[in-house]
């Protein structure tokens, strides 16, 4: 487990590590070293197994030997309840690492004939602290004083000279308490203890049951203060420390193939980011689990792991259904070298904190780079609106710490925006994607938009989606005066959109053709013309010249009759005289 | 300061074996210790006279005893013999309880075979 760097403060609190799962990273390193640390809850919550883990932990990993005293079990009692965890304490009793001492007190034996004191115990503890030179100690539960002891006021006094007389020890301790009505132990131990009381919890709401810790108090030190659900697997408690983490996400630029080359397109024309989350909304029906396998496969070809949880289908069954859209994802699961694994989640088999716990810790173990859940609304059954939500932001959230990419899928009911996960989990989410039934003409189509997708230029159009054996495609969606046109309906389309072009074409030919024809027909015309034209002024032409002729005659002979005459020149009028009069005057 | 009283060592009676055989398990020398046993002491010697064995265990010299008989608190008396063990706590300056506890009342004066009879009916 990682541990998380403490802040530099002044003077840090000593911490003893726990070693266990979490818990070291909700306190900041472990608890407060020498000083008591009371473990509170009710019955049946986890306990006594967080203050043995505490022991174990401590003797086996950090070299701290421990003494639990029991005072409702036997030490043959308590080493049983714990061999399933593979703690083997008879062989810590051995090795002088750990010494079980139980006390055993029955109330009808004893008459009280007057004062007394605990120094039996003191002496006990002392003794067991010095043999084995215990650093850690578990008192469980010290409160079977009280119960057995009538005589409260002795009790309470010699548990706060126990406590002060421990802190001068220099040890590590953990008492346990039952929970109390309106107080957190029944008989007010957390008065002992100032410096760490964690409360544990096991509840069950709607059939499934939860555990939850939450450290109530932690003197000297920040700590997270929520309450962190944790489970009780074959290793012992983990707990997941999932909202202690600041929100500062690693935020990588690069991209991840969504496995659907329009989609990539659509989303900057490169994908998802790398340790986004996607989610996908839809209908049933509407091919979520297709998209999701799609990616899945894209993700196993690029040869990154991937992590497939579904709620609804077997692993099996998804296999067989996504080969129908030529998915072979079998092959990502060929043994050695695994790609994709697949987790049933059966939503029944336990409550919300056990499945997020669950898949928290599955997660942690094949470490993946991408995950889908398919799908998040199988999880409604397990729990309330709220509690829901904020399983999902942590899950979301612990997924985007780690750098793993992950696709929800999530079940709406009216093909509208989900109402489940609308305010739930959509400011958490970077990509959302809407798949819609469209029925129209008697059939029913598939639709797919970007909603939103963050820090990339998306594309905000409608495509059509369709599944076919050679897997998703997506299609442009028409739009037409009477709407969208999908499915056959886009085919008869395009069609008829083919038939137009062809009309066109021809009409363009045929006028190109007209035009042509009107063009010679304009030159036949203008060559009439022009020919016209020229016999006209050929005809004018000669007409012209034989006038000329005539007047210069005419000319010729007034000069040759004036000569005869022996007059002088007249100054000739009009545009031909002067012409004749400077041919007169030339000549 | 109870080595310098002389109890780990049968009072001394006309009976040659004592019918009874206390122990009282204490922490070290205390005002709580050296009440206790002065109170069993004069109890036993109202009751018990020349019939009982009181040994006083010193837990701070041997802690073991502590874990090995179950002591938690102290002082403590054990009433070894007759059986039934009995156990009871404190300085003992309740004569009452001591003596409900120690069961002595049905035990005296009558012999330790009248206790039988008287039994069923207590």
């Amino acid at each position: 487990m990682k541990k998380t760097a403490t802040s530099p403060s002044l003077k840090e609190l000593k911490k003893s590590p726990t070693g266990i799962r979490g818990l070291d990273e909700i306190t900041g390193g472990g608890l407060p070293t020498g000083r008591p640390t009371l473990v509170c809850g009710g019955t049946g919550c986890g306990k006594t197994l967080l203050a043995m883990e505490f022991l174990v932990h401590g003797a086996s990993e950090y070299g701290e030997p421990g003494v639990f005293m029991a005072f409702e079990e036997t030490a043959e009692e308590l080493t049983q309840n714990v061999v399933s965890l593979g703690f083997d304490l008879k062989a810590l009793v051995a090795r002088k690492l750990l010494l079980i001492d139980y006390v055993q007190i029955e109330r009808y034996e004893f008459e009280e004939t007057g004062e007394y004191d605990l120094e039996g115990l003191f002496l006990r503890l002392g003794h067991a602290i010095d043999s084995i030179k215990a650093k850690r100690v578990v008192l469980d539960t010290i409160e079977g004083l009280f119960a057995r002891l009538s005589n409260h006021a002795i009790v309470r006094e010699a548990l706060h000279r126990l406590f002060r007389w421990l802190k001068e020890k220099d040890v590590t301790v953990i008492m346990t308490g039952e929970r109390g009505d309106g107080q957190l132990t029944r008989y007010g131990l957390e008065e002992y203890v100032s410096d760490c009381v964690i409360s544990l919890d096991h509840r069950v709401s709607d059939q499934g049951t939860s555990r939850r810790l939450r450290v109530v108090k932690y003197r000297g030190a920040t700590h997270g203060t929520d309450e962190y659900p944790f489970l009780i697997d074959r290793e012992g408690i983990w707990i997941y420390p999932v909202t202690s983490v600041p929100a500062d996400h690693p935020t990588p630029d690069e991209r991840i193939s969504s496995g659907i080359e329009r989609l990539d397109a659509m989303l900057g024309g490169k994908g998802y980011y790398r340790g986004s989350s996607i989610l996908l909304s839809g209908m049933a029906g509407t091919g979520k689990t297709s998209v999701a396998a799609t990616f899945a496969d894209a993700t196993s070809r690029s040869g990154k792991r991937c992590q497939f949880f579904s709620f609804e289908e077997s692993p099996g069954q998804i296999i067989r259904n996504m080969s129908s859209i030529g998915l072979d994802l079998m092959q990502w699961q060929k043994k050695g070298r695994i790609n994709l694994q697949f987790q049933t989640v059966r939503p029944f088999e336990c409550g919300l904190e056990m499945h997020l716990a669950r898949t928290m810790r599955l997660v942690a173990e094949f470490e993946p780079q991408v995950v889908i859940v398919d799908q998040m609304s199988g999880l409604e059954t397990t729990g309330t609106p709220l509690e829901i939500k904020a399983a999902m932001m942590r899950l979301i959230d612990f997924l985007k710490v780690r750098g793993i990419t992950a696709l929800y899928t999530d079940l709406t009911t009216d093909g509208g925006v989900p109402a489940l996960t609308e305010s739930a989990i959509s400011s958490l989410v970077d990509t959302w994607l809407i798949l819609r039934d469209i029925e129209l003409n008697g059939e029913r189509n598939r639709s797919l938009h970007v909603l939103k997708s963050r820090g990339m230029a998306h594309s905000n159009q409608v495509r059509e989606f369709v599944m076919s054996e050679r897997g998703i495609e997506l299609k442009d969606i028409y739009m037409g005066p009477s709407g969208m046109l999908t499915g056959s309906a886009r085919v008869a389309q395009e069609a008829r959109e083919r038939a137009q072009q062809v009309i066109r074409n021809e009409e363009m030919e045929r006028q190109q053709l007209d035009l042509k024809r009107k063009h010679d027909t304009l030159e036949g015309q203008i060559s009439a013309l022009r020919a016209d034209f020229s016999a006209e002024e050929a005809r004018i032409e000669r007409i012209i010249s034989h006038d000329k002729q005539r007047e210069h005659s005419l000319v010729k002979d007034e000069v040759a009759m004036g000569r005869s005459r022996n007059h002088d020149i007249v100054k000739p009028v009009g545009s031909i005289i002067p012409r004749n009069g400077r041919n007169g005057r030339k000549s | 300061m109870i080595k310098a009283r002389p109890p780990t060592k049968a009072r001394p009676s006309k009976a040659a074996a004592p019918d009874w055989r206390l122990s009282l398990y204490v922490a070290g020398p205390s005002q709580k210790s050296a009440a206790a046993f002065r109170n069993l002491e004069q109890i036993c010697e109202d009751h018990l006279v020349g019939r009982y064995h009181i040994e006083v265990i010193n837990l701070i010299k041997n802690p073991q005893i502590a874990r090995d008989n179950q002591i938690v608190a102290v002082p403590m008396v054990v009433r070894e013999w007759p059986l039934p063990i009995r156990k009871i706590i404190g300085d003992m300056s309740n004569t009452e309880r001591v003596l409900a506890g120690l069961d002595l009342r049905s035990f005296d004066p009558s012999p330790f075979i009248a206790r039988k009879g008287k039994f069923p009916t207590g």
